[in-house]
């Protein structure tokens, strides 16, 4: 009998591919409680693939994925949505849906074919509402409402899922300054208050080094270092991934990642 | 829209049905007062005198009580039917016609009028040729490398005009004095001759898939939402996807047997109902059904009222539907940016 994982997401020597084109290889990390795990790598890297592999939209050709140390292959499509979320990296709106109830489809994981969301539901939705400030906007058409609320709206809807993990493809892609980090603190306070385990993809290696615990550096579909932010992100690391000369610049506390000047 | 707002709205909408359903009854050459329809009606349950012609009593039972109610079982087949393809393909300007049943009927009906076949012949055919059409759209669109809702819109593009030469075809060998009027009315749509036991063989059917349709309504919302984020949400948008259209299009294929090709309505319809109700089809499915046959009943009075001659139902479907489609186009154009 395998003994109990501690954690929550564990990845064995994961692989992907489309048709011929190897997207992911041989990739493995475990993501535990209280975490929040950010991957960075280029374009085309593959880490969308490895979110959506975890979130069982796509079947990997080799490897497992463990779920609270459950195989993801031998779980159905409504046990899988009820143990991980997703707020995906862009949304097109087909109709103006009122805020609240983009949040409650979030329930749709512990409801039947036939049932239709009941008080119950519509209290964890509003708990997540009130969770990310988004109450004010709940009748509101989500179609009239800013990126940065959208995005929150579509992590509110993730969060009334009540799924232990939470997986975000690029969560700030669209946002201004101020909604960038007003997001990611609240993905960051879900971790903490809520144990979650979040795993996101990020596109500046800075978002990883202020709200991450630990960083993945995925290239070429492979995992090529893991540790904490400042074990990781370091200007080496960073050069290489990118192929362009970087500095870390530090006050001490804090770490700032920029584009080196010309080597 | 609030919740509890939304109950009495609908309870409107369906005494309006009853009221609409009332009116058809009054209607026509032969006009009625309410209050002796309403008499005629409750002398088939309670015994009481009857004071009036016979004539009367033919007028509302055989003739124009079947033909409203026929009415607004079609319409609130396609309207319902235009709200769920809405929701599936996320997209509010497709309706069930748009993967051919309607020509692929109206092929059926043709030949099956060719042939000289009998009024529940002709639907059976309709039924039958429309279904087969759906099914070729579908198999067409799964061999197709590309999945996607494009892929299967479009194979119901190929197979419509397929089946639309065909019914050309029909039409040029048809007699020209005799059938070919009749496949040229039908192709038009009309309940004019509409019996108690053709409304019954649509009842039968359509009423249990509006049902199921409004038991699965949630899942629209869902579905809505594309298909990646539908199976993040535990939900198998194929699966759901395959039991919606089926439902659909039955209900969608046995309206058109029932009562001809009669376009429109499931545009028009949900988008009035969204208007009222707003997008979620938990309000959206009852709203669409209740709408539709009050629209359709409207549609098939004026149909029968306006000239000396019926008016063929799709005439007027079309020239009422695009212009007010065109407006709700206009106005809502904010909405789907």
């Amino acid at each position: 009998m395998e003994q109990a994982r501690p954690s929550v997401v564990d990845i064995q020597g994961l692989g992907f591919s489309y048709g011929e084109a190897r997207i992911l290889h041989d990739l493995t990390m475990a993501v535990g409680p209280h975490e929040v795990f950010a991957i960075v790598g280029p374009n085309a890297a593959g880490k969308t693939t490895l979110l959506r592999c975890v979130e069982r939209v796509l079947s990997p050709r080799a490897g497992t994925i463990y779920i609270d140390g459950r195989d993801l292959k031998s779980l159905s499509a409504r046990d899988v949505s009820r143990r991980v979320a997703s707020v995906p990296q862009s949304h097109t709106p087909a109709f103006p849906y009122a805020v609240q109830d983009i949040v409650l489809m979030g329930r749709n994981p512990h409801l039947g074919a036939a049932s239709q969301p009941g008080p119950h539901d519509v209290t964890v939705a509003q708990e997540a509402m009130d969770e990310l400030g988004i109450r004010a906007i709940a009748a509101r058409p989500y179609t009239q409402i800013s990126g940065g609320q959208l995005q929150l709206v579509l992590l509110a809807r993730a969060l009334a899922q009540e799924a232990q993990v939470l997986l975000l493809d690029e969560p700030t892609a669209h946002l201004d300054f101020r909604n960038r980090h007003l997001v990611l603190g609240r993905i960051r306070d879900l971790a903490v208050r809520r144990g979650l385990t979040v795993i996101m993809t990020v596109h500046d290696p800075n978002d990883a080094m202020q709200y991450a615990d630990r960083v993945g550096l995925v290239s070429g579909g492979a995992l090529v270092a893991l540790g904490t932010p400042q074990e990781v992100l370091t200007a080496d690391n960073l050069g290489q991934l990118y192929g362009m000369p970087i500095e870390v610049l530090t006050d001490g506390t804090r770490h700032v990642i920029v584009a080196g000047i010309g080597s | 829209m609030k919740r509890r707002r939304f109950l009495p709205t609908l309870l409107l909408m369906w005494v309006g049905v009853l009221v609409v359903l009332l009116a058809s009854l009054c209607l026509g050459r032969y006009p009625i007062t309410p209050q002796t329809v309403l008499r005629v009606l409750v002398s088939r349950f309670v015994p009481i005198a009857r004071t009036w012609d016979p004539t009367v009593d033919t007028v509302v039972w055989q003739v124009r009580l079947p033909r409203a109610l026929a009415a607004a079982l079609v319409g609130a087949a396609l309207a319902s039917g235009g709200a769920v393809f809405q929701g599936l393909f996320h997209n509010p300007l497709v309706s069930p016609y748009v993967l051919g049943v309607s020509s692929g009927a109206g092929f059926g009906a043709a030949v099956a009028i060719l042939l000289g076949a009998s009024a529940a012949v002709t639907q059976a055919s309709a039924f039958a040729t429309g279904a087969v059409a759906v099914s070729l759209t579908w198999l067409i669109a799964r061999s197709g490398r590309d999945r996607s809702h494009v892929t299967l819109v479009l194979a119901g593009f190929v197979v419509g005009s397929l089946f639309s030469s065909l019914v050309a075809g029909a039409q040029y060998v048809a007699d020209p004095s005799t059938k070919l009027p009749q496949i040229v009315f039908w192709l038009m749509g009309s309940l004019a001759s509409v019996q108690w036991s053709d409304l019954l063989r649509a009842v039968v059917v359509i009423v249990p898939c509006l049902v199921a349709i409004t038991v699965l309504r949630w899942k629209l919302n869902i579905l809505s939402m594309g298909d990646d984020e539908a199976r993040s949400l535990g939900e198998n948008p194929a699966v759901m996807r395959v039991v919606l259209i089926g439902l659909t299009t039955m209900t969608t294929a046995v309206s058109v047997a029932l009562s001809g090709v009669i376009g429109w309505v499931g545009l028009v319809v949900p988008h009035l109902a969204r208007g009222i109700v707003g997008p979620d089809s938990r309000r959206l499915i009852p709203a669409s059904i209740a709408l539709g046959a009050i629209y359709m009943m409207i549609i098939d009075d004026v149909a029968r009222t306006l000239t000396m001659a019926e008016i063929p139902l799709g005439i007027l479907t079309g020239i009422v539907g695009a212009p007010v489609f065109a407006l709700l186009l206009r106005r809502s154009r904010s909405d789907w940016d």
